[in-house]
């Protein structure tokens, strides 16, 4: 489990994030939201232990983020970050291999991962073709099978931090990712995801983190965050709240 | 892209090919020995006595086994290397020569042939030593400041590396003229000639650091082979995947740094196989180190074995520098498999 206190970054002299106090739940879904620049970024840099803190601290399992040593803690811990830069022709399920790389499960199990992972993914398709052959949105597809594979099958006291996931992606998938996302964590993981579409969020998290320039807005359920004074304070939008007729999340539309 | 051969295949028809160029490295040159003699030779050499064959054993024994593991020593660590390079900065067109260990033994070269010369001659029985004891502590050197440039806050910064490194190459290369206008005609030549690569005058004494630093390097990297895989996903990626990425990278330059001044310090400047071998290895079998370690092994020394018999043979008597030759037949054949990859 991962927990944040007091955390506060600091690049060169001006201080991007502050104040931040948070704990990922077991089985549940965080989305963050924020205008660009808000810190969004920074604050999953400094969960994950990618940028140092200039003040508070980040405990995974009780224990300081920096104490753990390397395969320990990426077994517990699986990040996808924004965009990927490999360049090299690796098979897709390769690149879902490397997921497997803190763990010595044997080479069967890890295959067997491989594929449920892709699956999830919404990738199993791809196996077999080059990384490099492969559109924007399905490399960033194979990434999420990667960091699944990485805490497959996802218990609690894991935790993935998903960095955008939907960015490059077709509406179908935006939807079918989050949807994995979901049933990922309903095994026990705790997700965070950076998203910047509000009516994903308002779908697909438990809790929403509302980011404004550096600092927490606003932590609750979605239909606590998504009013519409938040929302025009933070993002200067102007938006009309409504029900989903369906599913009864709020709804925002922007007038 | 990815014309996957299979692993095991791919790394005996490797081995075969290993074994075809150094028996020809052996057989071949001013004097053609048989495929028989030398057969008879070599289990002499190695303790099996065969009667009539004391001609090829004394020519195998003196001039040709050094000249062969010294060129299969060679072609294997700059291939090594060259792997090590272009995932440390994950660009298939990385160069060792980029961390500035050659510029850098080409100094300390420079500075061996011409300052010895300048003083008035080294002794003939230290100076090929006091060259390849220049060239490989120049290696050293300059691949130390290339990788303390790199280093801010306790990390690695490859770009950096990657700008110092064609710095301190800049300015290598201008002592290297420096040193080459300081010349007399002589000089100049073996400076020259010392620069375009040559497996000539090999001996066992000059050879033996090589194999030594060849076998750690050979044993060292593939031990690091997940980790280089991951490190092509990018840095960031790679520690959240539990690797140790500083220790990596300064592995990495190490034993770059070692090989490949051990390579340059042993037989000169031989451009090419670090850049090139990898590449090949990675058309035909995919960029998986696991493999492609072992792999571009095993093909970096046949190449280098063959380049070296095409450079004996060409205009025997007479010996081309193989650094042109590794050029002239490499090159080529790396623009065919370039253009039919991409079609």
């Amino acid at each position: 489990m991962l927990r944040a206190e007091n955390l506060a970054v600091r690049r060169g002299p001006c201080t991007v994030l502050s104040g931040i106090t948070l704990q990922l739940q077991p089985g549940q879904v965080l989305g963050v939201l924020g205008p660009n620049g808000a810190g969004k970024s920074t604050l999953l840099g400094a969960l994950s232990g990618e940028l140092e803190a200039a003040q508070g601290e980040v405990y995974l399992d009780q224990q300081r983020l920096a104490q753990w040593s390397g395969s320990e803690r990426a077994r517990r811990l699986a990040v996808l970050p924004q965009s990927s830069t490999l360049s090299f022709g690796f098979l897709v399920e390769e690149v879902v291999a490397m997921g497997r790389l803190p763990h010595a499960s044997g080479a069967a199990r890890d295959m067997e991962i491989i594929g449920q992972a892709l699956a999830a993914a919404d990738a199993a398709h791809l196996a077999g073709r080059s990384y490099l052959a492969l559109s924007g949105g399905e490399r960033q597809r194979v990434h999420l099978a990667r960091v699944l594979a990485q805490l497959w099958p996802g218990v609690e006291g894991q935790t993935l931090l998903l960095d955008e996931p939907t960015s490059m992606l077709d509406p179908l998938h935006q939807h079918t990712t989050l949807q994995a996302t979901r049933t990922f964590a309903e095994g026990g993981a705790a997700v965070m995801v950076i998203l910047h579409d509000l009516n994903l969020a308002a779908r697909y998290c438990d809790q929403l983190l509302l980011l404004d320039r550096g600092q927490a807005c606003l932590l609750g359920s979605p239909a606590e965050v998504l009013q519409a004074g938040p929302l025009r304070d933070v993002f200067g939008l102007e938006v009309l709240i409504q029900q989903h007729p369906e599913r009864g999340h709020p709804l925002v539309i922007a007038r | 892209m990815n014309l996957v051969v299979k692993p095991r295949p791919l790394l005996i028809a490797l081995g075969v090919l290993l074994l075809c160029a150094f028996s020809l490295s052996l057989a071949l040159g001013p004097v053609s020995l048989s495929l028989a003699d030398t057969a008879k030779a070599l289990l002499n050499l190695l303790g099996f006595p065969v009667a009539g064959a004391e001609q090829a054993q004394l020519i195998i024994e003196q001039i040709r086994m050094p000249r062969s593991l010294l060129g299969a020593a060679v072609g294997c660590v700059l291939a090594l290397c060259g792997v090590a390079m272009q995932g440390l900065f994950r660009n298939p067109l990385a160069d060792p020569g980029l961390v500035g260990v050659s510029s850098g033994a080409a100094l300390g070269a420079a500075v061996a042939i011409v300052g010895g010369a300048m003083l008035g001659g080294i002794p003939a029985a230290i100076s090929p030593y006091l060259l390849s004891v220049c060239a490989f502590a120049g290696g050293l050197l300059v691949t130390a400041m290339v990788y303390r440039l790199g280093r801010r806050d306790g990390v690695t910064h490859v770009g950096t590396m990657l700008l110092a490194g064609i710095a301190l190459t800049a300015l290598a290369g201008a002592a290297i003229g420096l040193f080459t206008y300081l010349a007399d005609d002589a000089t100049l030549r073996t400076l020259t000639f010392w620069n375009l690569g040559s497996l000539n005058g090999a001996s066992y004494p000059r050879l033996w650091p090589l194999l030594v630093v060849t076998l750690g390097v050979g044993l060292w990297l593939p031990r690091r082979a997940s980790a280089l895989n991951a490190l092509l996903l990018g840095e960031s990626e790679a520690r959240h995947l539990g690797i140790e990425v500083e220790r990596v990278k300064r592995e990495l330059v190490l034993c770059t740094a070692l090989g490949v001044g051990a390579a340059v310090a042993a037989a000169g400047m031989i451009g090419f196989i670090g850049l090139v071998v990898p590449h090949l290895v990675r058309l035909l079998a995919g960029p998986d180190h696991r493999l492609l370690l072992p792999a571009s092994a095993l093909a970096g020394a046949s190449l280098l074995l063959f380049a070296d018999l095409l450079a004996r043979l060409v205009l025997a008597p007479a010996e081309l520098p193989i650094g042109i030759v590794t050029a002239l037949i490499g090159a080529p054949f790396f623009l065919y498999l370039l253009l039919r990859g991409r079609a």
